[in-house]
């Protein structure tokens, strides 16, 4: 089947019941969106599809159609998004391992809301588990991020 | 490829210098700060090179040999190196390294010693300082106990200086100057005429120059990159999903699979049918795994979790307790004199005390459960066989105990095994267990020639750990006017030494000083104080979870204190104050209180709970703030205080300090693992779950330099953050929480 991710177009031959998240992890080689828990409770596998914030790991990959988003999608190094230089301004990632899934449900939540208030950001982002704890920090960037958005929107 | 794949092990132990193209420098220098015949003697007949430096021609390489595992050592130990090398840590390249037994952790044993953190005598310290005899002749590389940047302060700053030396010598050399009128900076040596020649040019004369036998340190006052809030080396790969977890590790045609061990821990797999399996898309192998359980290894691990659930298993049983009231009742059996495993503090009289005292005698028992360390990333490894060579790539906290755990189950030598140690998706020493590196080695020694990532599922990494012990404590208190006349401590709990230690081989003697860690060792000056462990027989794998046995001991000592304050009806500060002459210790406690406004009137339905515990020698004291609401308790504010002797990096020790409060926040309100038919009940995030989003509360974070010496910050912000806690709820609601996780007894919001 077909599958769109980052802008690029990709065969794969797998069953259809395959999570997305085992299809780009171990098929496609993508390997920002991280396994956690396999059931949609810790948000580490979170991706955008077409636009829309999604748990790769409970999603089939034959119920997804359009455009899929990873962390690698989001941003790079060297042009990080909005949200990825405010995780970095903040130093946000300890471990890290949970960040990609972090930063995927922050940026789809400033894509409706660019003026979050932090019950917003609860709504948001308390689906995403961070067994380090960086949680005042994801806060602090979440609110950064969302002054840039603004900004660059006036 | 690595800039450091083509050294050896070896060339580490015979100390050689020059490599092709460049030139390694390391700690050579067995320094001591108090003269000690046994350790000179060390020297003198060990002087083995552990290279933390690689400049070639392309570039400068620092060895940070700690696992990263978000508490930020990768950074914070580079920039030792960097500050006295003169060059920017952002400017180098910083790598894990090889295992290799010269990158022993000196200071993890320190704990151990029979002295209380706040006992800096010359004879504490100069016991403290044999602790690292015996951590250099076990060699073992770990990453634990909060006492990375306690081992890596002097000597990895004394190898970036000696590298510098070499320089500049080198740099005299080839310019036929005095080595006195040239300087360095920002990676090059600089002449008197403002000549700069970069290291890398440097590299292959430095190799030949002779090492100096010592150098000197720069002062405080020089410092510019230790002692300042630097940004972390890994935080854009972490931030962009390109930094490299040992869940992301790729090899050419590697293979994926998944594992199923019997759940009731330490038994066999007496049989199994894979009838069903072996037909499954993806399939390609059912393999055993030891005596334990079987991997099925399949094209995508997704095929590999379908087809072991389908697998039929007769499982062995354990004939220890099969319930956790049975694990409870355990811990109940062993408060008896033959179960007596140390009595490190017997001050005054405490019987005679008590006996006077009689029905006035405040009798209390604590509870805490076993739990999970439930690392986000959950346990995997990838290991090829091949050509007699076996790599292993994985995040873990001991490279040592993997190479030596690696060559006992495969029979091939340490010299042919290779450790590629990654980023460890949380750590909490749940990676310094080496059950997922066996049973990775294990497969790929039955698939010769192929790599295997075996990951483990979340059911699996939670019914499958090692726990935090379940502990009891029993306290008899006597209250006299304002004061604690009499304080009896009686802690029982397994030993997470004993069962640790045990699974790698090693058998540590003695008591375990873990089953009274943060309760014999407090700076609480009572007049009659003792302080008693008793060890549970070992049954059910236990193990470190941050901050060991200070993780229940400070909920249980702390809480107690709390009691006792409100028999006596004095403020909980002036009353732990009146017990401490330490300085550090007081200090924090004042700046705690200072930091939360500490009596302030507080708006209806709050209440402020305060917990002081030094753990791995940093005293940490925290006020927390919560409010009684209509949904549950709601946590507002955490006012922390904590004293690490030297700051490396205030912004690292203000992120662990939010971290480690967090965590213990986490297992006070619901962190529990239960034990039903000898099996672990708790599955996944449904059933263990941690504290999120909404619930986290604001930190206010305050770092103070009093402590005699530098302190490691991984851990201490854990074990007051439950004290506090339970503490506020009974200043707010009048609930006295004695039993963990408070959710039995209270809502959240």
């Amino acid at each position: 089947m077909q599958l769109n991710v980052n802008g690029k177009q990709h065969e794969v031959d797998v069953e259809e019941t395959m999570p997305l998240l085992w299809v780009l992890r171990d098929e496609l080689a993508i390997t920002g969106p991280k396994f956690g828990c396999g059931i949609a409770m810790c948000g580490a596998c979170t991706v955008h599809i077409n636009g829309m914030p999604a748990r790769s790991c409970s999603i089939p990959v034959g119920q997804v159609s359009g455009q899929v988003t990873t962390i690698e999608g989001l941003g790079t190094p060297d042009a990080m998004h909005v949200v990825q230089a405010a995780w970095v301004e903040h130093q946000v990632a300890q471990c890290g391992y949970c960040q990609p899934g972090q930063i995927m449900s922050a940026a789809a939540l400033l894509q409706v809301n660019p003026n979050p208030d932090d019950e917003a950001i609860d709504r948001a982002l308390s689906a995403n588990l961070c067994r380090c704890g960086t949680y005042p920090r994801i806060r602090a960037a979440v609110k950064t991020a969302a002054a840039k958005i603004r900004e660059s929107n006036l | 490829m690595s800039t450091l794949g083509k050294i050896t092990r070896r060339a580490f132990v015979i100390g050689s210098a020059a490599i092709t193209g460049g030139v390694l420098f390391g700690y050579y220098k067995y320094k001591q700060p108090y003269p000690n015949p046994l350790t000179r003697d060390l020297h003198d007949g060990e002087a083995a090179l552990t290279p933390y430096v690689l400049i070639n021609a392309t570039g400068v390489t620092i060895i940070a040999p700690r696992a990263e595992m978000g508490q930020g050592v990768r950074t914070s130990l580079a920039a030792l190196v960097a500050e006295e090398l003169d060059i920017d840590v952002h400017s180098v390249t910083v790598e894990h390294g090889p295992a290799s037994k010269a990158y022993y952790n000196a200071a993890v044993l320190e704990e151990g010693a029979p002295f209380p953190p706040h006992d800096n005598s010359a004879m504490a310290n100069g016991v403290r300082d044999l602790m690292h005899v015996p951590a250099k002749f076990l060699g073992t590389q770990i990453t634990g106990g909060s006492s990375s940047t306690i081992d890596a302060f002097e000597k990895m700053r004394i190898a970036g200086a000696t590298a510098r030396e070499a320089l500049l010598l080198a740099a005299a050399a080839k310019l036929k100057v005095d080595k006195n009128t040239l300087r360095t900076e920002n990676g090059a040596v600089i002449t008197r005429d403002g000549q700069r020649i970069p290291y890398t040019e440097l590299a292959t004369l430095a190799a030949s120059v002779s090492l100096p036998d010592d150098v000197s340190l720069k002062p405080r006052s020089e410092w510019k990159q230790i002692g300042r809030s630097i940004p972390k080396l890994d935080m854009v790969e972490k931030c962009t999903g390109t930094a490299t977890f040992g869940m992301d590790v790729i090899q050419p045609d590697m293979l994926y699979a998944t594992i199923k061990v019997n759940p009731h821990l330490g038994a066999k797999l007496n049989s199994f049918n894979a009838a069903n399996a072996t037909a499954m898309p993806g399939v390609k192998h059912i393999l055993p795994l030891g005596e334990v359980g079987v991997a099925v290894v399949a094209s995508n691990t997704w095929y590999a979790f379908k087809a072991a659930e389908v697998i039929e298993f007769d499982w062995a049983k354990t004939a220890y307790a099969q319930t956790t009231e049975g694990l409870f009742e355990s811990a109940i059996a062993a408060f008896k004199e033959s179960h007596q495993d140390s009595q490190n503090r017997n001050d005054g009289d405490v019987d005679f005390v008590i006996g006077q005292a009689g029905d006035a005698t405040i009798n209390r028992e604590y509870r805490a459960p076993m739990l999970a360390h439930a690392t986000m990333e959950p346990m995997n490894a990838t290991a090829l066989l091949k050509n007699g060579q076996l790599d292993i790539w994985a995040g873990n906290q001991s490279p040592t105990f993997a190479l030596a755990e690696a060559a006992k189950v495969s029979g091939i030598s340490e010299e042919n095994i290779r450790v590629h140690t990654t980023y460890l998706g949380g750590g909490f020493g749940r990676r310094a267990e080496m059950d997922f590196i066996v049973y990775a080695v294990m497969v790929a020694i039955q698939l010769e020639g192929t790599p295997v990532k075996v990951t483990w599922t979340r059911e699996e990494d939670m019914t499958h750990d090692n726990y935090r012990p379940f502990a009891i404590a029993r306290f008899q208190g006597v209250v006299s006017g304002s004061n604690i006349s009499a304080l009896d401590v009686k802690i029982s709990s397994p030993s997470v030494m004993e069962s640790q230690m045990g699974r790698v081989g090693l058998s540590i003697p003695g008591p375990d000083t873990t089953i009274v860690q943060a309760a014999w060792d407090q700076a609480y000056m009572i007049e009659n104080y003792r302080v008693t462990g008793y060890r549970v027989p070992i049954g059910i794998p236990v193990s470190s979870w941050r901050s060991v046995g200070a993780s229940q001991n400070g909920f249980f000592c702390e809480s107690m204190m709390d009691e006792l304050a409100h028999e006596a009806n004095v403020d909980p500060i002036d009353m732990r104050l009146a017990l401490i002459s330490h300085s550090p210790t007081r200090k924090v406690l004042e700046a705690v209180a200072e930091l939360a406004n500490w009596g302030r009137v507080l708006p209806e339905n709050h209440g402020m709970g305060i917990a002081l515990v030094t753990s791995f020698g940093v005293p940490v004291a925290q006020v927390i703030e919560v409010e009684k609401t209509q949904n549950g308790i709601k946590i507002h504010n955490v006012y922390v205080a904590a004293d690490v002797g030297i700051a490396i990096d205030p912004s690292n020790i203000e992120a662990q300090l939010i971290s480690g409060i967090n965590f213990g926040l986490a297992a006070a309100m619901m962190g529990e693992i239960t034990v039903k038919d000898g099996k672990v009940e708790q599955t996944n995030f449904h059933n263990f779950d941690s504290i999120r989003m909404h619930q986290a509360p604001a930190i206010h974070c305050k770092i103070l330099e009093n402590g005699e010496r530098i302190r490691g910050i991984g851990e201490p912000g854990t074990p007051p953050a439950a004290p506090a806690l339970a503490n506020a709820i009974y200043a707010a609601t009048g609930v006295r929480l004695r039993e963990m996780p408070f959710k039995k007894q209270i809502q959240f919001v």
